[in-house]
C-alpha cells in the first residue's frame, strides 16, 4: 500500500495548477463575474479548446481512442485544480461524453440508438470543440448548467443514458437567475421517463457515468475546500487589528484549523474513492467534499470580515459554485441514504 | 496513489490472521473492568503471547528488539487484530508506544538492555507522569522538582490523571531541574527519568472517572531517589524528548478504534432495524453521514501511514489533523448511539454505555482540541504566534 500521490501524479496536478494560472488568471474570472450578465456568463469556447488541447477532457480516453490512456485518480487531480481555480463551464459532463468514445471504441456495451450521435459529439467532446452538458434525471430535478452554450445534453435517467442536441432541451427550457455568477443554470420541464437504453441498473452504463460524475464533481470541491483554507490564512497573516495580524488570534486561527481538517479529510476519502471506485466511498466522497466546500468557503467569508461580504472579493464564489455543485449530482440526502443501506447490507450481531 | 497491498503485505496478513485465529481461543475470560491486577495479567498474559509469536514491538527498529516492520504492516497489523476481537493494548500502551520508543531512540546501550526486553515480554508495565494539578495543557509549567545528591536525584511533588499507575512497574517521569528564569525558559529546565513505582515517597491515590471506574491516579512524590543512570537523554533537555515521544503518540494510536467505529456502527444500524427506529430518515441519514466520517478517518490514516512510510517511519503532521476528527467522530458516534437505543441509553449495565462515557474523555486527553488546534494553526498553517 503506497497512498500517496506518485511522481506522476504530482507532475500533472502542477501542470493542470500552472495551465489554470496562466489560461484562466483570476482576471479572467473576474471578468466573467464583473462583466454584463448577459453576455458575462457565456462559456469561452477559446478556452474551453485550449483545455482540449491540454488533454483535459481526454486524460482516460483510451490512447488507441488518441486519449492520454490515465485513470480516474488523475481525472480527480485534474478536476481538483478546476475546482481550486473556479473555472466555468460544463467539466464534467464534457468529460464524461469523451469517455464515450473510448467506451465506444472498445466495443462496450452502447446501445444502438446513442451510437449515431455518439461518434461526432464524443469525438468533439475529447478536443474541446464540443461542449456537452447533462442533465440528471435521477433524484431531485437539478437544473442544467451552461444550456445555452453547449452542444449536446449527455441525459442519465436511472439507467438510461441519452445523448440530446441541446437546443432540443433548451426549447422545454426556462433560464433561472442563478446564483452563481459564473454558472447559468436553466429549469427544464419535468423529466421524462426514458425507456431503458443502457442496461440495468447499477451495474449500467447509466450508474457508471454517474459515480464517475460524482466523484468528479466532489474532486472539484475539494479543490475549492482548500482553495479557501489558503485565502483565509493569507488574510489572516496579512490583516491587522489591535496591533497584530488577526491570525494571532486564537479564535481565528481555530477556524482555519477545522478548515484544514475538513479540506484534508474529504481529500483522504475522495482520493480513496478514484482508487477503489467503491460507490459507499464515492458518497462519501460528495457528502464530506461538499460539506468541506461549503463550509470552508463561509469560514473564509468570517475571516475575511467586511470585505468577506463584497462583490470584490472571490470568496463568495467559491460559495456559490459550492451551493450549485452541492446540489448537482449525488446530494446530500441521496449519499447519505446509500451510505446507510451500506450498513445493513452485511448481518451481524445487533448491539 | 495505490491502495492494494503487496504480496508481502497480503502475506504478513494471512500469517497474522492465521495465528489470531488459534491464539484469541486460548485467552482466559476478560477480568472485570475494576479488577486491577487481573487486567494487568490478561493485558501483560497477551503481549506474552504476541511476544512468543514474533508480534512484539512490531513497528520497533530491530536493533531494540522489534521486528522493524514497515509502518503498513503495523497499519494491518492493527487492523486484523482489532477485527478478530483480540485484547486492545491496555496496561502495554506507555510502554510499547511511548516509553519504550522514546528509550529506543534516545536511551543508553545499558537503559535500552535493561528496560526495552520487559516492555516486549509484557513483563513490566509503564504509566506517563507528565501532567500535573498546575501543569496539563501548559506541560513546561510543570513544578516538579528533582534535586541533584551525588549519583541520585532527590524528587518532589505530585502528578494527576497518570493512567494505569496502580499497575506500573515504571513511569517515565518529568521533572524540573532548572528553575525557570531570563537564562532558563520554562522548557528548557526538564529532564525525562524513569522512576520505579515501588521506590520509597511514591504514593498513588486513584481518581475515580466520570464512568465510576478508576482508570487514572493522582502520584504524590515525597522525596524519591531515582538514580541519575535512570535519566533519559542530557538534564534539561528532556522537553526534546518528549516531543520526540509525543509525535509517535498520535501516528497510529487510534487505529483499532477507527476500525471499531465502524463496527459499532454496523451494529447500530442492525440494532435501529431490528427495533424500527431505522424508519426516522433524520435519524437513518445520520447514521450515513457518520459512515462517511469513519471511512475518511480509514482514509486519513492509510494516507498518515502512508506518508511515515515515505519518510522513513517519521509520523506527519497529519496526527493533530486525525486527532481533531476522530475525537469528534467518536463522541458523535454514540450520541448516535443514543437515539437508537432510546431508553437503554440510560442503563449504565450496557456494555456500550461505558464506551459511550470514556468517548467524551478523547477530546481531552493526549492534547486537547484546542491545543491539537493551536498545533494545526501554528505549526501546519504557519499563522502567528498566537494568544
Ligand atoms: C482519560 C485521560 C487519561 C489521561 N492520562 C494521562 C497520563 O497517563 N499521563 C499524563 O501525564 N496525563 C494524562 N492525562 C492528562 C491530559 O493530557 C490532560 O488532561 C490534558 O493535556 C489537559 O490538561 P488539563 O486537564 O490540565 O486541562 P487544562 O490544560 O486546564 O485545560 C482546561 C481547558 O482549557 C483549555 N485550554 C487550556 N489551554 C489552552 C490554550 N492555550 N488555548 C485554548 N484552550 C486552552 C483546554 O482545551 C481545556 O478545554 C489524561 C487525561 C485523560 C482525560
Amino acid at each position: 500500500m503506497d497512498f500517496q500521490l506518485t511522481d506522476d501524479q504530482r507532475a500533472l496536478r502542477a501542470g493542470m495548477r500552472e495551465l489554470l494560472e496562466r489560461r484562466y488568471p483570476r482576471t479572467r474570472l473576474r471578468a466573467v463575474v464583473d462583466g454584463d450578465a448577459e453576455r458575462g456568463a457565456e462559456l469561452d469556447r477559446a478556452l474551453w479548446r485550449e483545455l482540449g488541447t491540454a488533454g483535459l477532457f481526454a486524460l482516460r480516453v483510451p490512447e488507441s481512442a488518441g486519449g492520454v490512456g490515465l485513470g480516474l485518480p488523475e481525472a480527480v487531480l485534474a478536476f481538483e485544480e478546476a475546482g481550486r481555480a473556479l473555472l466555468p463551464g460544463p467539466l464534467v459532463a464534457t468529460e464524461l461524453a469523451a469517455g464515450l468514445s473510448g467506451l465506444w471504441a472498445a466495443g462496450g456495451a452502447v446501445p444502438g440508438s446513442l451510437e449515431a450521435r455518439l461518434s461526432g459529439v464524443a469525438a468533439g467532446a475529447v478536443q474541446g470543440e464540443t461542449v456537452v452538458t447533462a442533465l440528471d434525471e435521477e433524484g431531485a430535478r437539478t437544473p442544467v448548467e451552461h444550456l445555452t452554450s453547449a452542444d449536446a445534453v449527455l441525459a442519465l435517467g436511472p439507467s438510461a443514458v441519452e445523448l440530446i442536441p441541446a437546443a432540443e432541451v433548451a426549447r422545454a427550457a426556462e433560464p433561472m437567475r442563478s446564483v452563481d455568477p459564473a454558472t447559468p443554470l436553466h429549469r427544464t420541464e419535468s423529466n421524462r421517463t426514458r425507456q431503458d437504453q443502457a442496461g440495468p441498473g447499477r451495474s449500467g452504463i447509466a450508474a457508471r457515468l454517474r459515480r464517475e460524475a460524482v466523484l468528479l464533481t466532489a474532486a472539484q470541491q475539494l479543490g475549492s475546500a482548500s482553495r479557501t483554507v489558503e485565502l483565509a490564512v493569507d488574510h489572516a497573516k496579512r490583516r491587522t487589528q489591535f496591533g497584530r495580524p488577526i491570525g494571532a488570534f486564537q479564535a481565528v486561527q481555530h477556524l482555519c484549523a477545522q478548515m484544514l481538517v475538513r479540506a484534508e479529510s474529504s481529500r483522504s476519502v475522495v482520493y480513496a474513492a478514484a482508487v477503489t471506485e467503491d460507490p459507499g466511498d464515492i458518497a462519501a466522497a460528495k457528502l464530506l467534499a461538499d460539506e468541506a466546500a461549503v463550509h470552508n468557503a463561509r469560514d473564509c467569508l468570517q475571516v475575511h470580515g467586511g470585505m468577506g461580504f463584497t462583490w470584490e472579493a472571490d470568496v463568495h464564489l467559491h460559495l456559490k459554485r459550492a451551493w450549485v455543485r452541492a446540489g448537482q449530482w449525488q446530494c446530500a440526502a441521496a449519499a447519505e441514504e446509500e451510505l446507510a443501506a451500506g450498513l445493513v447490507s452485511t448481518v451481524e450481531r445487533c448491539l | 496513489m495505490d491502495l492494494a497491498f503487496t504480496d508481502d503485505e497480503e502475506d504478513f496478513r494471512h500469517r497474522l490472521r492465521a495465528w489470531l485465529a488459534d491464539a484469541l481461543p486460548t485467552l482466559p475470560d476478560r477480568p472485570h473492568p475494576a479488577d486491577w491486577p487481573g487486567r494487568r495479567a490478561y493485558d501483560c498474559g497477551w503481549q506474552r503471547m504476541l511476544h512468543d509469536a514474533g508480534y512484539a514491538g512490531l513497528h520497533w527498529p530491530k536493533d531494540a528488539g522489534g521486528q522493524g516492520a514497515t509502518p503498513t504492516q503495523h497499519l494491518i497489523f492493527l487492523e486484523e487484530t482489532e477485527r478478530a476481537g483480540a485484547p486492545y493494548v491496555g496496561a502495554g500502551f506507555v510502554g510499547l508506544l511511548h516509553a519504550g520508543p522514546t528509550i529506543a531512540a534516545e536511551g543508553t546501550p545499558e537503559q535500552r538492555a535493561r528496560w526495552l526486553p520487559p516492555i516486549l515480554r509484557g513483563d513490566e508495565v509503564w504509566c506517563q507522569g507528565f501532567s500535573e494539578p498546575d501543569a496539563g495543557s501548559d506541560l513546561a509549567s510543570l513544578r516538579t522538582r528533582a534535586v541533584r545528591d551525588g549519583d541520585t536525584y532527590v524528587v518532589s511533588g505530585s502528578k494527576i490523571w497518570t493512567s494505569h499507575a496502580e499497575i506500573a512497574d515504571w513511569c517515565e517521569l518529568l521533572v524540573r531541574t532548572a528553575p525557570v528564569n531570563a537564562d532558563a525558559p520554562k522548557h528548557r529546565g526538564i529532564t525525562w527519568l524513569a522512576m520505579p513505582m515501588d521506590a520509597p515517597g511514591v504514593t498513588v491515590r486513584p481518581l475515580r472517572t466520570l464512568a465510576g471506574t478508576a482508570e487514572f491516579a493522582e502520584v504524590f512524590l515525597d522525596q524519591v531517589r531515582v538514580p541519575v543512570t535512570h535519566r533519559v537523554g542530557e538534564e534539561n533537555d528532556g522537553w526534546r524528548v518528549t516531543m520526540v515521544t509525543l509525535s509517535f503518540e498520535r501516528g497510529t494510536a487510534f487505529v483499532g478504534e477507527v476500525v471499531a467505529c465502524r463496527r459499532v456502527l454496523e451494529a447500530l444500524a442492525r440494532t435501529a432495524k431490528a427495533n424500527g427506529r431505522w424508519d426516522d430518515a433524520v435519524l437513518r441519514r445520520r447514521l450515513g453521514r457518520l459512515a462517511a466520517e469513519c471511512a475518511a478517518l480509514w482514509r486519513l490514516t492509510q494516507w498518515n501511514v502512508s506518508e511515515a512510510q515515505r519518510t522513513g517511519g517519521v509520523p506527519g503532521v497529519g496526527g493533530s489533523v486525525f486527532k481533531l476528527r476522530f475525537s469528534q467522530v467518536r463522541q458523535e458516534l454514540y450520541e448516535a448511539a443514543a437515539e437508537v437505543l432510546g431508553p437503554d441509553a440510560l442503563d449504565a449495565g450496557q456494555e456500550w454505555v461505558a464506551d459511550r462515557l470514556s468517548s467524551l474523555s478523547y477530546t481531552i486527553a493526549a492534547g486537547t482540541s484546542q491545543i491539537q488546534r493551536n498545533i494545526v494553526a501554528e505549526r501546519i498553517l504557519g499563522l502567528p504566534k498566537g494568544r
